[in-house]
C-alpha cells in the first residue's frame, strides 16, 4: 500500500473497537493525521457484538453509525482492516513500525450485494456470533460492518468456492491473487487499544461450559437476543432450541479468583443486570432471572440501574459463588448446585439455561506485544514512563465498560496529541 | 474449664478472630475470606455439618467462640480439597479446619463423643508405638469402639474381608503379637519425645 503516508507528526491506533475510533477520531478531529488498523475485516470490535448497551439501553448500532460516519467525513483517518502490526522499533516521536496486512479477496469495487455469498457453499463458525450460528466462505461480518465490503475467507482460496465466488461477482470485484502486504512507516505516537477477550469459560471446571450445552458465556447471549444473529433474536436454548424463560445467570465466573483471573472485570454485574431486562423484554411476566453473586458491584450511577431491576418481581438473587452445575439427563436442564450464604440454605436449583457472566481479560498477551510494554499483574498496560509515545486505550489499559473505555481513549488520544506537537515544534 | 482455655478467654476477650490468628495452623486466612460460599456448596459432606466452613469463619468474625470451639462441624472434614481447589482465594480451608479441631482439642473443648475425634486419637496411640500403623489392631480396637456385644457384631460382619485380606497377604494375624514398625524406633522415640516436650510446654503456659 504505497499510498500510506505517515511521518513521525502521524498517530497509529491499533485496534478499530469503540476505544481505537474513539481515540483515532479524537486525535483526527484535533487535526492529527492518523492511522488506524483493524486486525479484521471491519471496525466496531466487541460492541458490534452487543445487543444493548448499560445503562441506557440503546442499540450499539446507533453509537456505530455516527462512529463510522466521522471516519467517513474525516480526512485525517486512514483506516486499513485486516491489518496487525508486526514489528515495532524506535522511541517517543520517531517509531518504526511494520504491518502486515492479509488478503482479502475482494476489492474497493464491491458493493456487498452478496451474490458470492450465495454462490458459496462452505460454511464455517461464524466468529461474529462466537460461534453459534456458520457464515459462508465469502461474507460480510456482520450487518453494520464498516468497510461495507465482502470478505473471502482464506481457506477457500484455491478451492472451486473461490472460482464460483468470483464467477457471481457482478462487479468485478474478487481477487484472488491478491498477496499478503508488508508496509512500513514512520509515527510518533501509538496507542493500543487492542482491546479484551472474554475469558475462556472452559477453564472454569465446575461450570461445565465444556459439558452442557445448556450453560453460555454472557457475549453469546447478547447474540441470542440480537435479530440478525444465529437464534433469529429468540432465547432458545442450545440443546434443544427450546425458549429459555428460566435463566440463571452466574457472577464472577473467572473473576476475582485467584484460579483464573484474580481481578474484578467491573462490566459483569451491570452486563447480567442489563440481560436481565432481555428476560423481561422477551417474556414479560413468564420470565424469569435468577442471579447467583458474591456482591454486586453496580458502581456509582449506575446503581439505579441495580435499584430499578431488584424492583422487578420476576427477578430474584442469591448471594452465593455457585459451587458446581450438573446436568439433568432427562430434561437437559442444568442443576446448580451451592450454599445461599444468607441463611446457610443448601440449594440444587434447575434452570432452563444458564449464562456465566465470564470476565474480561486483555486479547494480547504482555509477551505478545511487538515492542515492550509495561503490563500490571492483571496484564493491562500500565500509565508509565518507560512505555514512551506507547498509550493504552479502552480495555488494553483495564476491564472497563463502553463509557469509561470511551473517556480512557479519549485521554489516550490527548497523550499523544502531546508527543507529536512536540515532533513539530522541534521540526518548526 | 481448662486452665489454657481460661487463659485463652481472658488473653483475648472479645476478640476470637486475633485468637485464631496467633493459635490456629492456618488461622491467619480466616480473616481472606469473602464470604462467596463455594467452599460450603463442594463440600461433599457440607449437608451432614452444623456449620459449613463459610460459616465457620463468619463466625469466628463475629465471636462466637464458644459455639465455633465446641461444634462438631470442622471434625467432618475428610480432606477431600474440594474446598482449596475452588476457594476463590486460595485459603487452605482443609488445613484450617484440622487447625480448628485441633486447637479445640487442646483446649478441651472439642465434643468428647465426636467419632472422628475418637478415631483420630485411636489412630495416633498406634502410630506412635511403632511408627508404623498396625492396621490389625486399629481395626479391631474400632469395633469394640462402642461396647463388646457391637463389637462382636460389627467383626462377624467384617469377618469375610478379614480373611480375603489374608488371602491375599494384606493382613497378617500375627500383627496382633506386636506388629511391624520403623528401622530406627529409638529416634522415633526422640522425635515423638521432643514434640510432646514443645506442646507441653505450650499449655504449661497457662497452668502456671
Amino acid at each position: 500500500m504505497a499510498d500510506i503516508i505517515a511521518t513521525n507528526e502521524t498517530i497509529l491506533v491499533v485496534g478499530g473497537g469503540i476505544s481505537g475510533m474513539t481515540a483515532a477520531l479524537e486525535a483526527a478531529e484535533c487535526g492529527k493525521q492518523v492511522i488506524l488498523i483493524e486486525k479484521g475485516p471491519s471496525v466496531g470490535g466487541r460492541v458490534s457484538q452487543l445487543y444493548k448497551y448499560f445503562p441506557k439501553l440503546c442499540h450499539p448500532t446507533c453509537g456505530q453509525e455516527i462512529n463510522q460516519r466521522r471516519i467517513k467525513a474525516n480526512k485525517n483517518v486512514r483506516l486499513l482492516t485486516m491489518t496487525e502490526v508486526a514489528e515495532v522499533s524506535g522511541e517517543a516521536g520517531n517509531y518504526s513500525v511494520t504491518l502486515k496486512t492479509a488478503p482479502r479477496y475482494v476489492t474497493e469495487n464491491c458493493t456487498a450485494c452478496g451474490d458470492c455469498g450465495e454462490a458459496v457453499e462452505a460454511e464455517f463458525d461464524s466468529e461474529h456470533n462466537y460461534g453459534l450460528g456458520k457464515r459462508k466462505g465469502a461474507y460480510l461480518p456482520h450487518q453494520m460492518a464498516y468497510p461495507q465490503r465482502y470478505v473471502l475467507d482464506p481457506s477457500i482460496i484455491g478451492t472451486p468456492d473461490a472460482t464460483k465466488a468470483k464467477e457471481a461477482c457482478k462487479y468485478d470485484a474478487i481477487d484472488l491473487d491478491m498477496q499478503e502486504e508488508t508496509t512500513s512507516i514512520t509515527v510518533g505516537a501509538i496507542i493500543w487499544a487492542t482491546g479484551w477477550r472474554p475469558y475462556d469459560a472452559n477453564k472454569i471446571q465446575p461450570y461445565g461450559y465444556d459439558r452442557f450445552a445448556n450453560v453460555i458465556t454472557s457475549v453469546e447471549f447478547e447474540r441470542l437476543m440480537d435479530p440478525h444473529g444465529p437464534t433469529g433474536g429468540k432465547l432458545l436454548r442450545p440443546s434443544d432450541g427450546k425458549e429459555a424463560k428460566d435463566i440463571a445467570f452466574i457472577q464472577c465466573a473467572g473473576s476475582r479468583d485467584r484460579n483464573y483471573l484474580k481481578h474484578c472485570s467491573r462490566i459483569c454485574c451491570m452486563a447480567s443486570l442489563k440481560q436481565t431486562t432481555y428476560v423481561r423484554e422477551k417474556y414479560a411476566d413468564d420470565g424469569k432471572a435468577t442471579i447467583y453473586y458474591i456482591d454486586i458491584r453496580a458502581i456509582d450511577r449506575i446503581d439505579d440501574f441495580y435499584q430499578n431491576v431488584k424492583a422487578d418481581e420476576n427477578v430474584s438473587f442469591i448471594k452465593s459463588k455457585v459451587a458446581k452445575i450438573e446436568e439433568d439427563k432427562a430434561s437437559g436442564n442444568p442443576v446448580l448446585h451451592g450454599v445461599n450464604t444468607e441463611g446457610y440454605e443448601r440449594y440444587a436449583n434447575p434452570h432452563d439455561l444458564v449464562v456465566l457472566a465470564v470476565g474480561m481479560e486483555p486479547s494480547v498477551a504482555s509477551e505478545d506485544f511487538p515492542i515492550k510494554v509495561t503490563v500490571n499483574d492483571n496484564g493491562f498496560i500500565e500509565q508509565d514512563e518507560a512505555n514512551g509515545a506507547i498509550f493504552a486505550a479502552g480495555c488494553a489499559s483495564d476491564a472497563l465498560d463502553v463509557n469509561r473505555a470511551v473517556q480512557s481513549a479519549t485521554a489516550s488520544a490527548l497523550r499523544a496529541i502531546q508527543v507529536v506537537n512536540k515532533v513539530a515544534g522541534m521540526e518548526g | 474449664m481448662s486452665n489454657m482455655n481460661q487463659a485463652m478467654v481472658e488473653k483475648y476477650r472479645n476478640d476470637f478472630l486475633k485468637e485464631v490468628k496467633a493459635n490456629v495452623e492456618e488461622g491467619d486466612w480466616v480473616q481472606m475470606c469473602m464470604q462467596c460460599g463455594v467452599c460450603s456448596g463442594s463440600c461433599p459432606f457440607g449437608p451432614y455439618w452444623d456449620h459449613p466452613p463459610q460459616e465457620l469463619f463468619m463466625m469466628i468474625r463475629a465471636g462466637k467462640r464458644e459455639e465455633v470451639l465446641s461444634s462438631n462441624s470442622m471434625w467432618m472434614c475428610t480432606s477431600c480439597y474440594n474446598c482449596i481447589a475452588r476457594c476463590p482465594r486460595e485459603l487452605p480451608i482443609t488445613h484450617i479446619m484440622h487447625g480448628l479441631a485441633h486447637y479445640a482439642d487442646r483446649l478441651g473443648l472439642a465434643p468428647k463423643e465426636q467419632p472422628t475425634r475418637k478415631f483420630a486419637n485411636r489412630f495416633w496411640d498406634n502410630l506412635v508405638k511403632k511408627g508404623r500403623v498396625n492396621e490389625l489392631k486399629l481395626g479391631v480396637s474400632l469395633y469394640f469402639m462402642n461396647g463388646f456385644i457391637e463389637g462382636i457384631k460389627t467383626a462377624m460382619a467384617a469377618a469375610p474381608l478379614g480373611m480375603g485380606m489374608m488371602k491375599a497377604k494384606r493382613l497378617s494375624p500375627m500383627e496382633y503379637f506386636g506388629g511391624h514398625g520403623v528401622k530406627d524406633s529409638k529416634g522415633l522415640d526422640a522425635i515423638l519425645k521432643k514434640a510432646r516436650q514443645i506442646e507441653d510446654e505450650k499449655i504449661a503456659k497457662y497452668n502456671s
